[in-house]
């Protein structure tokens, strides 16, 4: 698992690749939180577009980065989630607490 | 007479391996590569392989992350595989760590017993609704057995 970040006014995206499994999660989250605690952004969008793997523990994650994204006032959506990441939230119902985004309505 | 004894008639096993594995997180991706690897000759959608990598992901995970805690970098996992002649695929995830003291607990969607590790205690849900079949047997201090079965559209 590796990640990017842009800034763009007030959006920080992190933009996910590779699985995101419990070692991808355990290795990219403490980089992740501390970019959304150094830029103080409005909002956070976790792009997933490339994310072709996703277990229970890549909703750990999600969650973990939703709240960070809280605790500097930022609200986190999610971009353009592949099929393993939007069926895993939905299972778990995530998708109701964490909106969405999609370029293309399915 | 015939036919219950035909329906009696257990099914056998034609493919199988054992694999043993260090209870470390470098080692999940390769435990659900090989267990896909393994379903693949019972020729399965991609759907299908996708449910078997992401339940046996969750297997492999909860050895390493909460069987085995308090003795970090010792422990080992063992992965048995296999395929019956009625198309079903099962995979057995064994660890000699912890345990659990309740398994129905466990089993509940939500529950974890690690609230500090950021885990989302969806493991077992997921195992259930990515497989037919989910057991585990769980005994305090002696480990744990999980075994996923999965019926493939195709036959072998
Ligand atoms: N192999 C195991 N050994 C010991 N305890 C386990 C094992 N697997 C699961 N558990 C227990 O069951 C709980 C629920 O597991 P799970 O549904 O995968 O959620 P999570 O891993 O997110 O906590 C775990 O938090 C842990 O307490
Ligand atoms: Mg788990």
């Amino acid at each position: 698992m590796r990640f990017t970040h842009k800034t763009t006014k007030d959006t920080l995206t992190l933009s996910l690749t590779g699985e995101l499994d419990h070692h991808g999660a355990a290795a990219t989250r403490k980089a992740m939180d501390a970019v959304i605690l150094e830029q103080q952004p409005k909002k956070v969008v976790l792009e997933l577009k490339d994310v072709h793997f996703c277990d229970s523990s890549g909703l750990g994650l999600l969650m973990g980065r939703y709240k960070t994204a809280l605790t500097v006032g930022a609200v986190l959506t999610v971009k353009e989630p592949s099929p393993p990441v939007a069926r895993i939230m939905k299972l778990a119902g995530l998708d109701k607490l964490i909106k969405t985004e999609r370029s293309v309505e399915v | 007479m015939s036919a219950v004894k035909e329906r009696k008639k257990a099914a056998k096993a034609v493919e199988s391996f054992t694999l043993t594995l260090a209870a470390k997180s470098s080692n999940e991706g390769f435990a659900r590569t090989i267990a896909a690897a393994f379903a693949a000759r019972l020729d399965p959608t991609v759907e299908e392989l996708a449910d078997i990598k992401t339940a046996v992901s969750e297997a492999v995970t909860n050895c390493v992350v909460h069987a085995y805690k308090n003795s970090r970098g010792k422990g080992e996992i063992r992965i048995k595989g296999q395929i019956f002649d009625d198309g079903r695929v099962v995979f057995e995830i064994k660890d000699k760590g912890c345990g659990m003291e309740d398994v129905e607990k466990c089993l509940q969607p939500l529950y974890t017993g690690d609230p500090e590790g950021e885990r989302s205690g969806m493991g077992f849900t997921v195992m259930e609704s990515f497989c037919d079949k989910l057991k585990v047997r769980s005994k305090p201090e002696k480990g744990t057995t999980v075994v996923l079965t999965k019926r493939l559209g195709g036959n072998v």
